[in-house]
């Protein structure tokens, strides 16, 4: 089998063809500067040598550990049924295929993907998904610029670093802001200086994006952020973490146009470096904005129930630099994943999931208490929360070498705040044992005596 | 194909029939059949000015969505508000009930620019 197109004697024609001795000529109008150094890849070698590095590689991960890590990532228990359908043949694929309506069953997926998510975000409509998070929140800051006609997002700093980040890179070129919003001292976006932002008149906003919950874990006032947002004639943009939509208020209450979240606590294990699932959810207002594609529900010639890709004609392949995006895939087998999972637990155990961790997390926090530790921030949260810790990030190294994984220290994030130099974000799930907590507790009462 | 006489034609597809100092923009019979149906139209806000050329706004088909281009420079003083449920009415009647919008024009001679009937179709080969 041959799984190149092109034999050497077809190259050597079509060089001929062209006049020119090398396939490197074509791309002499490329200054070198910007060109790729050479690959070195290494040779060839066996089933055996390769499977042998791939599993001393595997051995460097420390599935042993203790952990306290969310920061927008959570473990979460994948039911078996996740990994069966998604290992199944018919759905191998990554992406979407380029002939959709031939894949009924993958459009039948992605279109109970969206129905899903429409309801747990209480908004009706729910692009078939994106890369991860971050893509999401920054092309939801894309979209608000389109929907307003105006030029300037006022984004939390509460909202996750990935994503501000990325928002930022997405928003470099050109004459776009981006501006982050300060913290109030309980942890929470400032609303103060929220409506200051907005009341600039001869810089009108276009978006205000927040978390819920936010990067520290804490919950916003989100109803009273929308109605600030709105009121200045901008759109509000949730970022949410999905399991906690069981328990907390889904966007389209409290008046967000737009949802966006990492789809990753949808039974997909956390990874570094992904695959993740990015979520997108908006109002109908919006729709024509959504990046990306969205499948529908129709009838076929002969009646029968059909799913097609819909609303393609604004990607990328068709409208060029108009298009809503650079986006023209999606996800596909991670949102199988997500789709798996919910459908698998179901409203109540999805409530059970979300409910655990917070009582867990309650629970992590009194009995850190109880040895002094106590929380950075006043705000309520529901899985997540700071503490200061003395050291922190000395700390969280020394916990480490005993197996124990004390979430983030926040500095990471945040070098440049004094407030937040000793805290550690510390998260539970419906994983975290009492027998975790008490090992965490008893670790860091050794570490910092 | 229709190509109506009364009419004047942009290289874009659109028509522009001018009552005294109003035009009233649609696109042509020949745009409808390239596009195939057309399931949305995008307009612009009334009372936005439009330089010539400017996109106004997108008209999208089961095919493609492709920017509408204003044919000359005025304000918008009406979109065919019938086109948010019934973007069908563009294919059914592109020179009647399917125009897109009513512009105030800047300056009136501006149209005889445009080309005429049998220029434009020339230009569609018919």
């Amino acid at each position: 089998m041959v799984y190149g197109p092109h034999t050497p004697a077809d190259r050597e024609r079509m060089l001929a063809a062209l006049g020119i001795d090398a396939v490197e000529r074509l791309f002499d109008d490329i200054p070198a500067a910007v060109r790729a150094p050479g690959l070195h890849m290494p040779g060839p070698r066996s089933e055996l040598e390769v499977s042998r590095e791939l599993a001393a590689l595997a051995a460097r991960n420390r599935v042993d550990l203790v952990s306290f890590l969310g920061a927008g990532v959570y473990r979460h228990h994948i039911p078996a049924t996740v990994d069966t359908i998604i290992s199944r043949g018919e759905f191998a694929t990554a992406y979407t295929p380029y002939q959709p309506e031939i894949s009924q069953g993958t459009l039948q997926a992605i279109y109970e993907f969206q129905s899903l998510l429409a309801e747990l975000m209480g908004l009706p409509v729910v692009s078939a998904s994106h890369y991860d998070g971050a893509s999401a929140t920054a092309e939801a800051a894309l979209m608000a610029l389109r929907a307003t006609g105006r030029d300037r997002v006022l984004i939390s700093r509460a909202v996750h670093r990935h994503a501000v980040e990325t928002a930022r890179t997405y928003f470099a070129p050109g004459s776009r802001e981006l501006e982050e919003l300060p913290s109030a001292a309980d942890g929470t976006t400032d609303l103060a200086a929220l409506e200051a932002a907005l009341a600039d008149a001869a810089r009108p906003v276009a978006g205000v994006i927040l978390g819920q919950p936010n990067a520290f874990g804490l919950l916003e006032p989100m109803a009273r952020a929308a109605d600030l947002a709105h009121a200045a004639g901008a759109l509000f943009i949730a970022v949410v973490e999905p399991v906690s939509l069981a328990v907390l208020a889904p966007p389209g209450e409290y008046g967000a146009d737009i949802a966006v979240g990492e789809g990753q606590p949808l039974g997909i294990a956390p990874q570094y470096g992904g695959p993740y699932l990015g979520l997108l959810a908006a109002s109908q207002a919006l729709l024509r904005q959504v990046p990306g594609r969205l499948v529908g529900r129709t009838t076929d010639l002969e009646g029968r129930r059909a799913f097609v890709m819909t609303l393609r004609a604004r990607e990328q392949d068709i409208r060029r630099d108009k298009a809503a995006s650079n986006i023209c895939t999606n996800q596909a087998l991670c949102a199988l994943a997500a789709t798996t999972y919910l459908a698998t637990l179901g409203p109540h155990g999805l409530g059970d999931v979300a409910a655990g961790g917070a009582a867990a997390a309650h629970r992590l926090e009194l009995a850190l208490a109880a040895i002094g530790i106590e929380r950075l921030h006043t705000a309520p949260y529901l899985n997540e929360f700071a503490v200061r810790v003395p050291g922190a990030t000395g700390v969280h190294a020394r916990l480490l070498e005993r197996g124990i994984l004390a979430g983030l220290p926040l500095q990471r994030w945040y070098p440049d705040d004094a407030d937040l130099a000793d805290a550690l974000l510390l998260c539970a799930t419906e994983l975290t044992s009492d027998e975790d907590i008490e090992r965490l507790v008893e670790a860091m009462g050794e570490v910092l005596a | 194909m229709d190509v109506p006489e009364a009419l004047r034609y942009t290289t874009d597809h659109e028509w522009l029939r001018l009552e005294s100092a109003e035009a009233l923009v649609g696109i042509t019979a020949y745009a409808t059949e390239e596009l195939g149906d057309i399931v949305f139209v995008e307009l612009p806000a009334v009372g936005r000015h439009l330089q010539k050329g400017e996109a106004f706004g997108v008209i999208e088909s089961v095919k493609t969505a492709s920017d509408l281009y204003a044919p000359l420079g005025g304000e918008v003083l009406a979109v065919n508000e019938a086109l948010a449920t019934q973007p069908e009415l563009v294919n059914a009647e592109p020179y009647g009930e399917g125009w897109l919008v009513r512009l105030r024009a800047d300056d009136p001679t501006a149209a005889d620019d445009l080309m005429d009937a049998a220029a434009y179709r020339a230009q569609i080969g018919g």
